[in-house]
């Protein structure tokens, strides 16, 4: 089942893998204020996928829903094989175990060390207390951050783009098959951004996930998609590789490439 | 509209309730999360407890005395003072305090963790943050109210006894005869129960506050306002429900 989208651009359709995310017909709204409508998007295998739009668009909501921190109002949200809005609790944790968050915040536990953030997944979900194990696998995560200076900090103590690193090195501890990425580059400089566009591709690969990233940054759009969906006004509007979508001159994205 | 918003934040509560039971003795129980909190919100009131405890216990008596001496009552002193401080006193004060001090510190600890989304973190990443968060801390203060009580009845009642003694001079094993004559193990029984009951008011009240706040800095302080105030009625009315009970206990 494609994505029903206004204008679609079907990039590379042989070469994509298994589909991980499907979302069909998702409508969600907040009191009278409908934020999704009519919300369709496909997420392949290995595959970085951004949502491109303006702050308040609904983009956050759409990977809200997809791990059941929101629920939908209509539509049907498929995320690798669970059916999200019908899961039982159970179910839920089972799915989310496979699934990283970074938050547009960074979120980390303010009351705990950087050490303690990493090591918090692994004793709660993986029951893991031995030290010499947990010892391994937060550093291993941190190495893959470039951050092991930072283990004993506290995150009052860090930069907002090291914040996102252990935000992410957090996520990666638990070795998730899809990423979702809320605003990764939101507040920062561009020379932190491009290291966390950076890092974001190096995550694909060493951790072959597939990722969602939620951005209004165009320069992070641009380096780590292999596709973007346009999301205006709580519909997907606009979609295709960045190349494509420059070429289209869809008025939507226009001030996106103008800026 | 208004009406109907009120039933449904009614029905948000108590689900919020019953959620607490349903984790709280399910397993996997959070025993050391529930032990460091204990720690913390114990060790956190202690001091303003025995402090305001002692004064309260000085006060109450210097204020008794003279309607006492007036009936020529003096020498019931202690045992006045002893039985409004276990019955009354005692626990009104630790849950009083307990709600400024604890249940702003709750309100605001986890409405700052909402706002920041830490607790979202926690939801997505499977690590049941109702039960770490929430569970440990209402079964901390619902476990520590009565031992807090227990140390506020024993400071008020010294107190008590450096009044007595300075206008008096009535000696300690006097003092610890008339107490123990008139304090009952009903008494301190209750008033144990009693402080639990404040204490799980303080902790959901706290929590749901907290857990439920509004986004922003706004939220943060909304949230901490409104776990002092509303534990602060839900102590007086269970104060006043508990000696409801108490009374007709006393009667049979």
């Amino acid at each position: 089942m494609r994505p029903q989208t206004d204008t679609i651009i079907d990039s590379k359709p042989d070469t994509r893998g298994k589909v991980v995310v499907e979302m069909q017909h998702v409508h969600k709204s907040f009191g009278d204020r409908d934020v999704l409508t009519d919300f369709n998007l496909q997420l392949f295998e290995r595959e970085n996928l951004v949502i491109l739009g303006k702050s308040g668009s609904g983009k956050s909501v759409a990977i809200k829903i997809m791990v059941g921190l929101l629920k939908p109002d209509s539509g049907s949200i498929n995320v690798l094989g669970y059916d999200v809005p019908n899961l039982s609790n159970k179910e839920l944790n089972e799915l989310r175990l496979q699934i990283g968050f970074s938050f547009q915040l960074s979120a980390l536990y303010d009351s705990m060390s950087v050490r303690e953030n990493l090591e918090f997944p692994l004793k709660r979900n993986l029951g893991i207390y031995d030290r010499q194990q947990l010892n391994e696998k937060v550093m291993s995560a941190l190495q893959d951050v470039g951050l092991e200076s930072a283990r004993d900090m506290n995150p009052a103590e860090l930069s907002g783009g090291m914040k996102k690193r252990i935000g992410i090195a957090r996520t990666l501890i638990l070795n998730p098959k899809i990423m979702l990425y809320d605003e990764p580059t939101a507040g920062l400089d561009p020379v932190t951004s491009g290291e966390i566009n950076e890092l974001i591709l190096r995550v694909r690969d060493k951790y072959n996930t597939s990722s969602i990233i939620i951005t209004h940054d165009i320069s992070c759009a641009r380096q780590t998609s292999d596709r973007i969906v346009g999301l205006f006004d709580g519909r997907n509007k606009v979609g295709g590789t960045f190349d494509e979508l420059k070429k289209q001159n869809a008025p939507d994205l226009q001030p996106f490439f103008n800026y | 509209m208004k009406f109907r918003k009120f039933l449904i934040a009614l029905a948000e509560v108590f689900r919020f309730i019953k959620r607490f039971f349903k984790e709280a003795f399910y397993p996997p129980f959070e025993v050391k999360e529930t032990l460091r909190q204990c720690f913390l919100l114990g060790n956190r009131s202690l001091f303003l407890i025995v402090f305001t405890s002692f004064l309260a216990g000085i006060v109450f008596t210097k204020q008794s005395r003279p309607s006492l001496a007036s009936f020529g009552a003096e020498s019931w002193l202690p045992s006045l003072v002893s039985q409004a401080v276990v019955r009354s006193l005692g626990p009104l004060i630790t849950g009083l305090i307990c709600a400024g001090k604890l249940g702003s510190n709750i309100g605001a600890e986890l409405a700052s963790m909402q706002v920041s989304e830490q607790i979202d973190a926690m939801e997505v990443s499977g690590t049941r943050p109702y039960a770490y968060l929430v569970v440990s801390r209402v079964l901390a203060t619902t476990l520590m109210l009565p031992l807090l009580v227990i140390f506020a009845d024993i400071v008020a009642l010294m107190g008590s006894f450096v009044m007595v003694h300075a206008i008096n001079k009535t000696s300690f094993t006097l003092f610890i005869n008339e107490v123990s004559a008139v304090v009952t193990y009903l008494d301190i029984f209750s008033s144990l129960v009693k402080s639990a009951f404040f204490g799980f008011a303080i902790g959901i009240v706290g929590s749901y506050a907290g857990y439920h706040s509004e986004k922003g800095t706004t939220g943060v302080g909304k949230a901490a306002n409104t776990a002092v105030v509303v534990s602060m009625i839900f102590i007086f009315v269970i104060d006043l429900v508990s000696l409801q009970v108490l009374t007709l206990f006393r009667a049979q």
